[in-house]
């Protein structure tokens, strides 16, 4: 009886060793399948900059650009909307961020994905006032969480989204051309 | 011949008769189970039709952005019995949630969480948290509007994590926008992964609820008091009793079912949501776009937090906590009786108002956050003006007030006294 309680220390020891081996590899193992879920070559390739044609957006008008899969928007911004970024200014979280500002005061180019969860907001004019309240500026407003922006992409206190939505890199090119993606014009543009 | 063929398999394998007897022919349950104890063996019942179900629809499915829609459009229209198949499914999904809440409240009732059976507690939370991940896997697969945008939100909820968050989310989708690999992924967890775990889960919630026995509406131990051969007296073998009787729950069970599928399978956009017949467009959210109905309490609780220190973080956390919290009931519960029959106005009162509470929190997740419009006048602590927000800001406090404060409340209350044995 006192043979089998007592521990053999050479055999418990390598069995401990084994395992702690046989566990290492294991956990190893998961490396290939943990790795297989991150972007594959092709989803990294696939991001290319978009040409946008500004001769087609009017005043008042909003292109919606498919830039890497995300809504990228161009405003032509009027005169209104130009002055009601001043007005709107007391009610924002963040006016005075430089990553807001933009190459040429009427065009305004922005991710149109809401900084809080990624939904895209819509375009909200003064004529949603009935909707928004009756000291709606005009900006965005996004379905899903109620955060509001105004039409710099400034985020309005209050609103669920912590921060000003994002201006991609972008750079005008030629006359009446955009590029999304590109900080300055390709070469030869 | 069906004797010999019995006795054949009986003397290779006993244990088939053992555990017949262990888990139905000889396990005594209590005998005065009322119309809560339907719901352990419908939503077991559930289980069966969602697995039935699904294997014929990924006969039929394409896990593939571009096709998706349109083989779900297919299903519905082409295949031979291809539509009920489908709502069977997408009734079955909501029909889980309605019984596995009622199974839960169940418990909150007659304290079928406390001691000693935490773990079969615990066991059921993990299934109501693997549920979850599989309804949400399985939302995205329609590619509807709402598939997509819903699942952008909550892969998005991961991002907000500090640090780690951004890669995280980037990691979930396996690209950069929730795309054909996130359905292809999504696919193959809803189908293998979930499921298995899910049935894992469901054996050990069984397992540990035998192994102590259930509770019933009184909260009594029916342990207590057994005749000579050790039998208890309150209680009744599980099969032919509960069987026959849990047999008629599935028949009315059932008759609603199909009354959902075949006449009102949308009901009214809660159970399949009207924006999800517009095919998935990454570059517009819809107008107004919420989850599933069995996810918009929580919802509401994440929509009620504002932002801190420029991160929506604490709202994610809050989240998290109103699901996790949950974990703890047993040992937050301190009365000294288990059923609400026993207990006092406390309890009772909380309950009410935390079911209300959780009832709003629901209805306002379905809703846009300006339903109710705006508050008319100023002040410095209104953040927000929309009165749907600060509602959702009061229940959200209420519900977690209804945990935090239960270890005190529970422990004050006037309880009356148990009897030895159940009653009806």
């Amino acid at each position: 009886m006192n043979d089998q309680k007592k521990i053999d220390r050479t055999r418990r020891n390598l069995l401990v060793a084994t395992s702690v081996v046989g566990g290492a590899a294991s956990v190893c193992a998961a490396a290939p399948f943990v790795a297989s879920m991150w972007p594959s070559e092709r989803a990294k390739a696939a991001g290319a900059p978009v040409d946008v044609d500004l001769s087609r957006v009017g005043p008042g008008e909003l292109a919606v650009i498919e830039w890497r899969g995300k809504p990228v928007w161009v405003l032509h911004r009027t005169r209104e909307m130009l002055d009601s970024l001043k007005a709107a200014e007391p009610k924002l979280t963040d006016p005075l961020s430089k990553a807001s500002e933009q190459l040429k005061p009427e065009i305004m180019v922005m991710e149109g994905v809401c900084t809080h969860l990624g939904c895209s907001p819509q375009l909200k004019s003064v004529e949603a006032r009935a909707e928004m309240g009756a000291d709606w500026p005009g900006g965005f407003y996004c379905p899903c969480h109620g955060s509001k922006f105004d039409y710099a992409g400034r985020v309005f206190r209050g609103a669920p989204a912590p921060t000003n939505l994002r201006v991609p890199p972008y750079a005008f090119v030629a006359e009446a051309g955009l590029v999304i993606g590109e900080d300055k014009a390709a070469k030869g543009a | 011949m069906a004797a010999r063929l019995w006795s054949w398999i009986d003397s290779r394998m006993p244990s088939l008769k053992e555990e017949w007897r262990k888990h139905a022919a000889e396990y005594y349950a209590p005998k005065n189970f009322n119309f809560w104890y339907f719901f352990g063996s419908l939503a077991l019942l559930v289980l069966v039709i969602q697995i039935v179900s699904g294997i014929f629809l990924t006969m039929n499915y394409k896990p593939d952005a571009s096709l998706a829609f349109g083989s779900v459009d297919y299903i519905m229209r082409d295949v031979p019995g291809g539509w009920i198949i489908r709502y069977i499914h997408s009734t079955g999904a909501s029909a889980f949630f309605i019984v596995v809440y009622l199974h839960m409240f169940r418990a909150m009732l007659y304290g079928s969480h406390r001691e000693p059976r935490e773990l079969v507690w615990i066991f059921g939370m993990l299934i109501y948290l693997t549920l979850m991940g599989e309804a949400f896997f399985g939302y995205l697969l329609p590619w509807g509007q709402m598939s997509y945008w819903g699942a952008q939100v909550i892969v998005n909820l991961f991002g907000t994590v500090p640090f780690i968050g951004p890669d995280l989310a980037l990691w979930i989708r396996g690209d950069y926008v929730v795309s054909d690999a996130t359905l292809n992924r999504f696919f193959a967890l809803h189908v293998i992964a979930f499921p298995l775990v899910l049935l894992g889960l469901v054996v050990v919630h069984i397992l540990a609820l035998h192994d102590v026995g259930s509770n019933n509406p009184d909260g009594v131990d029916i342990k207590k008091h057994k005749d000579a051969s050790g039998r208890p007296l309150d209680g009744i073998p599980f099969h032919p009793y509960y069987t026959v009787k849990d047999l008629m729950g599935a028949v009315a069970f059932l008759g609603i079912f199909c009354f959902v599928m075949f006449f009102i399978p949308e009901v009214g956009g809660y159970f399949l949501e009207y924006n999800n017949f517009i095919p998935a467009d990454p570059l517009k959210t819809p107008q107004h776009i919420a989850p599933v109905w069995y996810f918009t309490p929580y919802y509401s609780v994440l929509r009620a937090v504002p932002p801190l220190f420029h991160s929506q973080f604490p709202g994610v956390l809050a989240m998290g906590a109103a699901v996790l919290i949950l974990f703890f009931l047993p040992w937050l519960d301190r009365s000294p009786v288990r059923s609400i029959r026993y207990r006092g106005a406390y309890y009772k009162s909380a309950l009410a108002v935390f079911v209300v509470a959780f009832l709003i929190l629901g209805y306002l997740g379905t809703e846009s956050t300006t339903v109710w419009g705006q508050f008319g006048f100023d002040a410095f602590f209104l953040d927000t003006k929309d009165r749907a927000t600060w509602l959702a800001r009061l229940c959200t406090v209420v519900y977690f007030l209804f945990f935090i404060l239960m270890p005190w409340y529970t422990g004050r209350d006037e309880v009356k006294p148990v009897p030895e044995r159940v009653t009806h």
